[in-house]
């Protein structure tokens, strides 16, 4: 095992807010992205779970270069992104693709499939023109479209084939890192289900490095290796998928699985530990752990400092100092 | 008694590609203080159904085409505009999913809030706001009196959520209906509004139908659950029987592919092709073109919804379980 595929260090997003209408002047600084690190290796699938508003998102187009990051490097196959020239960042992108939530919004309306997955083969000059129309029949079937489907536009789809359409795209430069940001939250549940089989198969199948970003633990848990659970723009627990899952360690992650509704009535009378109150506001996140204001945990040693990511198992950390005293 | 009987509702929209059947002959009833849940994936009719009931269907293109909804005695699909109007967030409130486009972003909470008392009740203003800033309270808003005069901009998507329990409870209905209430909130947010739910229905012996695509939140909340598939009732059972027991194949293909009942690393049971598109007639099962029990006979018999038993609550509509051979 060579070293990591794409590595994030300390990675912060700020976005400054201003006020007032003739003379601007800075009201403060949303924090939605405040210190991440995280490394990911080949083959691997890396979910990363959280809330609205904890910063998932942004982390991502952080990654994609998309947003600046306001400090922090990207390195993906050894190679730093934020210094990289415009051309260098282009090869790049080649490398790292990305999967929108939103089928419906992702696809140019006015290019057929076929259109759609032809330009990132013309533009990276990955085939040549002749060889363009194989390509991409041999991309439909990866995603499982019947070849039919070629001349037809986005809108003649349904939901589930758009986003099979976004995925081909996707795999059509032959990336080494895919990051899905809720790939399958706008899909009826049958659907979804044909979706990550798909992610599954192809991650299998092609070796690709598969960041998953969504806010449903169990589909998380059903794809991952390793989950990283975020709240207010940090990485609160990271650990084996089933391992953060079924023994989370954080007190946030404990209740983030607790909430989950389980189809099952048997489980009906299971104690459940509901949060009361919202997320503060990431403009003026509470001192201390961001979490300490909803933490059924929470205790004095909680206010002095930002708790760091400690040792909570093998290959599993959490953010919370009071690790070893609570269950 | 039931407070609430469907029968054979028949909803359609006429669209220039041709006449969608949304809801095509299904029939339910509610008690009092019972909770019913409507399941089914986009396009199921379940939202239909539930607007058709108060008459929010647009019409046109929509059309409710037959069918009969008894709610104490009034047919609510016939009924007058002015009757109406007196059961229509009085007897009958509604919750819709998205809290953030079912308020008025220029009205402060409070007018909102007492508005079915003003118009219902014709109380006076101050006593319709101790009511308001009351609820409020009940549904767990920190610092109501103060929250009360905000406007919906000032909430976030949980309290919004919240705001609109208030309002279609205010009136002390009967009924609620409850359509993907929490499907637009984060799950912490979402096990408070569903804990709230049931506390306010304890108290109240309120008369709940849930529509969701969740059969989590379902197994959850609910008594009874109705599965639909393409404006049809395919199954009605106990919560319980529905979840270990189910006997229609799209209920249980359904079941399959929900990630969190299955082991990591299974591939996950997927349903093959697409729900028939409605506006063309659909001879037969709905289902049976993607179902891997379905025989000759189930393209072309339409199945009755009926008792799994003799007497059972548990009603299906697959011939082939009903003839004992899956």
């Amino acid at each position: 095992m060579t070293g990591p595929v794409l590595q994030l260090d300390d990675i912060r997003v700020h976005f400054p807010v201003d006020s007032g209408f003739l003379r601007r002047r800075r009201v403060g600084v949303v924090k939605a992205v405040d210190g991440v690190s995280l490394a990911v290796g080949r083959g691997e699938v890396l979910g990363l779970v959280g809330e609205s508003g904890c910063g998932k998102s942004t982390l991502a187009r952080a990654v994609l270069q998309l947003v600046p990051a306001t400090s922090g490097t990207v390195t993906l196959d050894g190679q730093p992104l934020a210094a990289a020239s415009p051309a260098a960042l282009q090869a790049a992108r080649r490398k790292l693709q990305m999967v929108f939530q939103d089928p419906f919004a992702s696809l140019n309306p006015r290019m057929t499939v076929y259109d759609t997955l032809a330009e990132p083969l013309a533009v990276h000059r990955i085939a040549p023109p002749r060889d363009i129309p194989a390509r991409v029949a041999a991309l439909m079937d990866d995603v499982g479209l019947a070849a039919r489907f070629l001349r037809k536009y986005p809108h003649e789809f349904s939901g589930g084939q758009r986003q099979r359409i976004a995925i081909a795209r996707a795999l059509a430069v032959e990336p080494q890192v895919i990051i899905a940001d809720e790939p399958v939250s706008a899909l009826d549940v049958s659907i979804q289900a044909q979706i990550l089989n798909l992610l599954a198969e192809l991650v299998r199948r092609r070796r690709l490095t598969l960041v998953f970003i969504s806010h449903d633990l169990a589909v998380v848990k059903h794809i991952s290796d390793r989950v990283a659970v975020m709240y207010l723009g940090k990485v609160v627990e990271l650990g084996p998928a089933a391992e953060v899952i079924e023994r989370p360690r954080h007190p946030y992650t404990q209740a983030l699985v607790s909430a989950i509704p389980v189809p099952d009535p048997a489980t009906a009378g299971r104690p459940r530990l509901v949060l009361a109150g919202d997320p503060p506001s990431p403009l003026a996140p509470p001192p201390g752990c961001p979490f300490h204001p909803r933490c059924p945990h929470a205790a004095p040693k909680c206010l002095p400092q930002v708790p760091p990511l400690l040792p909570a198992g093998p290959a599993h950390s959490a953010a919370c100092v009071r690790l070893g005293e609570i269950p | 008694m039931a407070l609430l009987s469907v029968q054979d509702l028949r909803v359609s929209f006429h669209t220039r590609a041709g006449v969608v059947r949304a809801v095509d002959g299904v029939s339910f009833s509610v008690a009092r203080g019972e909770t019913l849940g409507l399941v089914g994936e986009s396009g199921s009719g379940k939202s239909v159904t539930c607007q058709s009931l108060l008459r929010l269907i647009p019409t046109p293109p929509g059309r409710i085409e037959g069918g009969t909804a008894a709610f104490d005695g009034i047919d609510l699909l016939s009924a007058p505009a002015d009757r109406l109007r007196a059961v229509r967030g009085r007897r009958i409130g509604m919750i819709f999913q998205d809290p953030m486009t079912s308020l008025n972003p220029y009205l402060r909470i409070s007018d909102q809030l007492i508005e079915p008392l003003i118009v219902h009740e014709k109380i006076s203003r101050a006593d319709a706001l101790a009511r308001g800033l009351a609820m409020l309270e009940a549904v767990g808003i920190n610092d109501a009196a103060r929250r009360l005069h905000a406007y919906p901009h000032e909430f976030s998507g949980g309290m919004r959520q919240r705001v609109m329990i208030a309002m279609a409870l205010i009136a002390r209905p009967d009924l609620l209906v409850a359509d993907e209430p929490t499907t637009a909130l984060d799950v912490t947010v979402q096990a408070q509004i569903l804990d709230l739910l049931k506390r306010l229905q304890r108290e109240s012996g309120l008369a709940v139908i849930f529509v969701t695509h969740d059969l989590g939140v379902v197994s959850g909340l609910c008594d009874r659950v109705q599965v639909m598939y393409a404006g049809r009732v395919v199954e009605s059972a106990p919560a319980r029987t529905l979840f270990q027991a189910p006997r229609h194949p799209y209920t249980r293909a359904l079941q399959r592919s929900v990630p969190a009942l299955q082991p990591k690393g299974a591939a996950l049971h997927t349903i093959p092709g697409q729900p028939p598109d409605l506006s063309r007639p659909v001879p037969g099962c709905p289902f049976a073109p993607r179902c891997e029990f379905a025989v000759d006979r189930c393209h072309t018999e339409v199945p009755a919804l009926l008792p799994a038993a003799p007497g059972s609550p548990h009603t299906h509509a697959c011939l082939r379980a009903q003839a004992g051979e899956i």
